[in-house]
């Protein structure tokens, strides 16, 4: 690890002030940039240690739905029993990821703004756009087995790696951002950007910027939801494929439905078209499979993930069935 | 940079001088050579280095000591009270959930968190719950069943506390 200044600070304003000096990095949890800066991959002059702000609380919302700060645990969050209750896809989508241990450290930030975990942007030497602009990409002649196959480029096709941001997509969470001028709201759908040519650029989030809440909309009566994740092994392992499927009914029509895709996509990745095509329809096998069909259409993959793009339909499938199925209390 | 924390440790106050990039992990063993804590990967990914912190389990390998600053921490070394070792530590030795031993201070402090977390009180809960600590000898099985028997225990003197899931 690198030297840096640690500063504590307890106010936005610090933060917001300390970010904005050159090398200059915001820690939370320290999960993910702790593993970082060990790897010599993220190289910071000064740590901002904002755990003391008060951004630890889960609130209702005036106009419904609930606004959850960004220091709360990933483990506060997943056990809380109001978002057990009426969100359950984001605590299934959280427990499923890390391990206790890390979720009781980690925070919702954090999550949301956790590097890739692709292995070349981690070794620390291979030509990697994402780490070192311009170097190229390895996974695109190298392996690539993790890798995404929806929204890539060829300067990267890294996946991002978080289950919770892909339930907070389906749940058409919004991002809530303070440091700057305005206080700002971004729809996590617009929150990361897609690789292109500027692989490096992963978020709408500026400098001086930090992530205070994530706002939760409220879900109508009646709404059903499933988070499935496949991986290698059955715990303790990021996603090859992960599906939130969130299904507003009226009695046994789907109104409205949304679909997020994870381990497979550059960033937490929503499915419009297919989503359309259960809007006001009768849950049925052959349209979850026409709907599965649709939401791969885009894929890209290479030799060694082309698995995924069959995998990713199967789960889309076995989530939408499992997600009409279960009956929100 | 240098920078002074003051820690609880086990019990006991510590005012230490340390470099900002000491982790907990190091702190503990390289410091102040409370060597019980294990250091298997140092990137968070099999648990030997879990510890408590303000009563919860967590990766001392992936903690600064400076953002742990004024909080407290027990390690495998201040689990037991007094001469008598702590329930998890007895389950442990009678039902042999251990080969070379490494992972079971992580295994036990991981436990000891475990038990005051809202997991479902099943198997499968337990299987998940205990998912952030690997064994490479694969004491599996006899880890289960020890901590099985302290929840079981764990039941019959506080019914209450055992229900809540
Ligand atoms: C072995 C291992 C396995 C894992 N498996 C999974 C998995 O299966 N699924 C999964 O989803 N995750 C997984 N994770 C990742 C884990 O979820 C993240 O490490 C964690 O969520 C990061 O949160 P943190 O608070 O510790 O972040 P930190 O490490 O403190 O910060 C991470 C990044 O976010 C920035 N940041 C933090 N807070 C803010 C804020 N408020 N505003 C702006 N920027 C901020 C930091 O500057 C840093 O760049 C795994 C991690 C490990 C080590
Ligand atoms: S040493 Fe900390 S998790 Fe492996
Ligand atoms: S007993 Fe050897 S690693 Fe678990």
């Amino acid at each position: 690890m690198k030297p840096f200044r640690y500063h504590r600070i307890k106010t936005l304003q610090e933060a917001s002030h300390l970010t904005q000096e050159p090398g200059a990095v915001i820690l939370a949890g320290g999960t993910n940039l702790i593993d970082m800066m060990r790897l010599e991959i993220m190289n910071p002059a000064a740590v901002v240690d904002i755990q003391s702000l008060p951004l630890n609380q889960i609130e209702t919302l005036p106009s419904g739905g609930f606004r959850i700060g960004s220091l709360v645990r990933n483990s506060d969050l997943a056990f809380h029993p109001s978002i057990q209750k009426e969100y359950p896809v984001l605590s299934q989508a959280i427990l499923s990821g890390a391990s206790p241990q890390i979720r009781n450290q980690a925070t919702v930030g954090g999550n949301l703004m956790q590097r890739t975990r692709c292995t070349y942007f981690r070794d620390g030497i291979s030509p990697c756009s994402k780490r070192n602009p311009g170097t190229g990409c390895s996974a695109e002649h190298g392996y690539h087995r993790s890798h995404a196959v929806l929204g890539i480029s060829d300067s990267c096709s890294a996946t991002h790696p978080s289950d919770m941001c892909v339930a907070l997509a389906a749940l058409d969470a919004q991002i809530v951002l303070e440091g700057k001028k305005e206080k700002r709201t971004v729809p996590i759908t617009e929150f990361y950007l897609l690789p292109q040519n500027t692989p490096w650029k992963e978020t709408a989030l500026e400098p001086a910027e930090i992530i205070t809440a994530v706002d939760l909309p409220e879900l109508p009566e009646g709404t059903r939801t499933c988070y499935l994740k496949v991986r290698d092994r059955s715990s303790y392992e990021f996603a090859l494929v992960s599906a939130a499927v969130v299904l507003e009914f009226n009695q046994n029509q789907i109104q409205k439905a949304r679909i997020a895709l994870g381990g497979i996509a550059v960033k937490p990745w929503r499915v419009p078209e297919a989503e359309k095509l259960l809007h006001h329809s009768t849950p049925s096998k052959k349209l979850f499979q026409t709907c599965a069909e649709t939401a791969l259409k885009g894929a890209k993959p290479k030799k060694d993930n082309e698995f995924k793009v069959e995998l990713a339909k199967r789960v889309i499938l076995h989530a939408l069935s499992l997600a009409s199925k279960t009956k929100k209390e | 940079m240098e920078l002074t924390v003051t820690l609880e440790i086990n019990e006991k106050k510590h005012v230490l001088t340390l470099d900002s990039r000491t982790t907990l992990l190091d702190l503990l063993r390289e410091e102040l050579h409370l060597t019980g804590t294990k250091k298997g990967c140092d990137h968070g990914q099999c648990g030997t280095c879990t510890i408590l912190l303000d009563g919860k389990r967590v990766n001392s390998c992936l903690i600064l000591a400076a953002s742990a600053d004024q909080k407290s921490i027990t390690t495998i070394e201040g689990l037991s009270s007094s001469n008598s070792l702590h329930p998890l530590q007895k389950a442990f030795i009678s039902h042999d959930a251990l080969q070379c031993g490494y992972c079971t201070p992580g295994q036990i402090l991981s436990a000891a968190g475990f038990l005051n977390e809202p997991w479902e009180r099943t198997t499968e809960g337990i299987k998940e719950g205990m998912s952030g600590n690997l064994c490479r000898c694969g004491a599996y099985p006899n880890i289960l069943t020890a901590v099985q028997e302290v929840l079981e225990n764990q039941k019959l003197l506080n019914p209450q506390k055992a229900s809540h899931s």
